[in-house]
């Protein structure tokens, strides 16, 4: 099998899931337990803490583990409208956020927050100047994402940070599930206040994430219970996970080799831009690495799966949380892309373990596969 | 900012008369022991102020960081040196005021002319470089009486001294310069900041500890190295002693009357105490008693337990109220150490109603019953001793499941 759909997923690396096996088997003990058995449990999340927060540039004490990214966003988004709602009306976000964001903002909507949207251009980033007019005295909360999902696009983070703090007081909040272990993320000196990461999409285990929490954000706890993580989010941690978590950061920041799969990128750009029949959703500029969001008019996505899944080879279509439900994707619509486009794309998505060799297969089987596909269709 | 140097003011010690240069030595050693692993820096020290000179201005918020918890340093200034041209004077006026800069700042310019062959004078350099300054830097006030950011020029004939900065130091008298005495750390609030204000007149502290287990727990002993190694942020080093004290406190609780445990136990701590002191060439101990606070703490029961020696026992906190020794626990960061919940000695049998009265004659007749001098050897000859220092338990936790990172 040839698994390219890294953004939904990705494999526990080895010494990852050596990790959480020895936490899990050795160390099960509660954290908050006060024998000694308890408190090697609370040490090693300490170190978790620590290590993580030293990755991202944090303070040990601006780390709030979580069940994932989802988890992150809610808590973010939540906890800062519910203690700031008595400041300020008004929250922005973007059109492309993930189903954990815009959601979120959604229900928000429906109790009475106003909410603003920017519109992203034919690169799927947002516009600074439409988000410099929507910044009021009202604003209390901004979120964008780094990286999107589905085509890969980075949002000029440090840019809109800049005006968010200049032109409001509203706190800042980045989804960075997708560009955590594959672009830079550093939260030191900068103007994020809340940002969201979550280690499965980095070769950690599922149901582990975090949220960074500068330490002015006022937020509120959305779980109540035995107070653990600051009070912030109470429930029993998960030690073997926050332990391999850290790991996944460590091995995420220190063997990613971005150039590989920049270079894998650069080949299939170049692939698919000589295909007469696809075109291009991921932009050349300003995307991450390990992306690629490309369309076959007059296709649905969804056979376009199927027929490589066939031949061994795994993508998908729009991101996996909404690639159930019929509608087409927002984001690519959103981008000003034809429903058509939208339609027919899909994604691939790399990890540093691709090669160069698994690559030339996908090329081999998408000409050997989609062109029959397309007989009869008037592309 | 590139910066050239700090300048540092003494505290106290400019006060004193002949013993002076010893205390700005120690001073001088004490900077230069906590600015290892940095790059070497030379160090001159004056009457009134010290200079390091920095060789890597890279370094300069390391060393700050280090410099703020040294007592005996009343301020100290970061400063950077120009050539003697208004041009440039004003240029790096600009940038280092720009850098601590914030909205509605208040702001003014001192300058100080030592080289008189310089073509301004004082008034003239005060008005030249202010108002560029305020031309350039947004968002500035002049303020003339204690403004927040007073931009001293000194013009001297090797170049130009600039500095905006005035970082407050921890004040006190430098560690060493006023010998060593013994802490009682008990692992609550107290003992750990009677340590700190000993530290900070001057005295080099060393710290012991009664560890009775099963009854106290490894935790218990963990989280007095951890405030040891907290209180050694501001010395370098803390030596600690853990006393194994389990027989001696079984023996008291067969032995002597309950409501008389309490007071012969702190008794029997005190000897203990005193004989370690003794090998150990201190001349004091310590105690982070507060009167009244506890059974143990009233002028009573002080002259019960203090009678087993006559070396002084020094009690800092003795007029200070609980909230005001939690202030000052949580400034120095062994508040959240503290409140961890283990039992430590003095908190395990404690009985019911402890004499708040105690009469002297009456515990030693309970205690003639044992020979604790025996106990009390034993428990000498068990005890550990370990240097502490800020690193110590950092190192050790960063090794232990390093593979599992």
């Amino acid at each position: 099998m040839i698994y390219l759909d890294n953004s939904a997923t990705t494999k526990p690396s080895k010494e990852v899931l050596a990790s959480f096996m020895t936490v899990t088997e050795d160390y099960y003990g509660n954290p908050s337990s006060l024998h000694g058995f308890g408190s090697t449990a609370a040490i090693l999340l300490d170190k978790a803490r620590a290590q993580a927060a030293a990755i991202i540039g944090a303070k040990k004490d601006e780390i709030i583990f979580t069940s994932g990214g989802t988890e992150a966003n809610n808590l973010a988004i939540k906890g800062i409208t519910e203690s700031l709602k008595h400041k300020g009306n008004h929250i922005i976000t973007t059109q492309i956020e993930h189903p954990s964001v815009w959601n979120v903002y959604k229900e928000l909507e429906q109790k009475g927050f106003k909410l603003s949207i920017l519109q992203v251009g034919k690169d799927g980033r947002i516009s600074l100047n439409q988000l410099k007019q929507l910044l009021s005295k009202e604003t209390i909360l901004v979120s964008i994402m780094h990286v999107n999902n589905e085509t890969g696009t980075i949002q000029p983070i440090e840019e809109a940070g800049e005006l968010i703090k200049t032109f409001s007081s509203a706190y800042f909040h980045v989804d960075a599930v997708q560009s955590f272990g594959k672009i830079p993320v550093n939260v030191n000196q900068s103007t994020v206040d809340l940002l969201s990461i979550s280690a499965h999409k980095f070769h950690g285990m599922k149901g582990t994430g975090l949220l960074y929490k500068s330490m002015k954000a006022p937020l509120l706890a959305q779980v109540a219970g035995g107070n653990q993580e600051n009070g912030l989010r109470s429930g029993t941690q998960n030690v073997a996970g926050a332990v391999a978590m850290a790991k996944a950061m460590r091995e995420g920041t220190e063997q990613s080799n971005s150039r590989h799969i920049e270079g894998l990128k650069k080949q299939l750009i170049q692939f698919f831009s000589n295909s007469p029949f696809t075109s291009m959703v991921t932009p050349e500029e300003f995307s991450a690495p390990h992306i690629i969001n490309v369309s076959v008019p007059g296709l649905k996505g969804e056979v376009i799966v199927n027929a490589l899944e066939k031949e061994g080879i795994i993508v998908s279509t729009t991101s996996a949380c909404s690639s159930k439900n019929a509608e087409v994707s927002r984001t690519i619509q959103a981008m000003g892309y034809s429903h058509k486009i939208a339609k027919g794309s899909v994604r691939i998505s790399m990890a540093h373990t691709t090669t160069q060799l698994e690559i030339e297969q996908l090329q081999k089987a998408w000409s050997s596969e989609i062109p029959s596909l397309l007989k009869g269709i008037n592309y | 900012m590139n910066y050239d140097r700090i300048l540092i003011r003494y505290g106290e010690i400019s006060t004193k008369g002949k013993n002076r240069n010893r205390f700005i030595n120690q001073l001088k050693m004490n900077i230069k022991e906590s600015l290892t692993g940095l790059s070497a820096v030379k160090i001159e020290a004056g009457r009134d102020r010290m200079h390091i000179y920095l060789q890597n201005p890279n370094e300069v918020d390391h060393i700050i960081s280090r410099l703020k918890p040294i007592f005996g340093i009343q301020s100290f200034s970061p400063v950077v040196k120009t050539a003697a041209n208004l041009t440039e004077m004003k240029e790096q006026a600009v940038k280092l005021v720009e850098s601590l800069a914030h909205e509605q700042a208040t702001f003014k310019v001192s300058a100080r002319r030592a080289d008189k062959s310089f073509p301004l004078d004082t008034n003239e350099l005060n008005r030249e470089i202010s108002s560029y300054v305020l031309n350039n830097v947004n968002g500035l006030i002049v303020e003339m009486k204690n403004p927040e950011i007073e931009l001293v020029t000194e013009v001297r004939e090797e170049g130009v001294y600039l500095s905006a900065q005035k970082i407050p130091g921890a004040g006190g008298m430098p560690i060493g310069a006023s010998n060593k005495a013994s802490l009682m750390l008990s692992g609550g609030l107290d003992s750990p900041v009677a340590g700190f204000h000993m530290m900070k007149r001057g005295v080099e502290v060393e710290a012991i500890h009664f560890h009775s287990p099963p009854f106290t727990s490894e935790q218990s002993k963990q989280k007095v190295r951890k405030l040891a190694a907290q209180l050694a942020g501001y010395s370098g080093r803390v030596k600690l002693h853990i006393v194994p004290f389990t027989a001696i406190q079984q023996a008291i609780q067969k032995q002597v009357p309950e409501n008389y445990t309490m007071t012969s136990t702190r008794r029997m701590m005190l000897k203990i105490a005193d004989v370690i002191r003794e090998n150990t060439g201190s001349k004091a101990l310590v105690t982070g008693e507060s009167l009244g606070q506890v059974a143990s703490q009233t002028l009573e029961s002080m002259q019960a337990i203090n009678a087993v020696t006559a070396t002084p026992v020094l009690r800092p906190l003795i007029t200070m109220d609980k909230t005001e020794i939690i202030e000052v626990a949580k400034e120095i960061g062994t508040y959240d150490l503290s409140i961890l919940p283990y039992e430590d000695c003095c908190t395990i049998f404690t009985p019911a109603s402890p004499k708040t009265k105690p009469k002297l004659d009456k515990v030693v007749f309970y205690e003639s019953f044992i020979d604790f001098e025996l106990l009390i050897q034993e428990a000498v000859n068990g005890t550990k001793a370990e240097i502490i220092t800020p690193n110590t338990l950092f190192a050790e936790s960063s090794e232990a499941f390093s593979d599992l990172f």
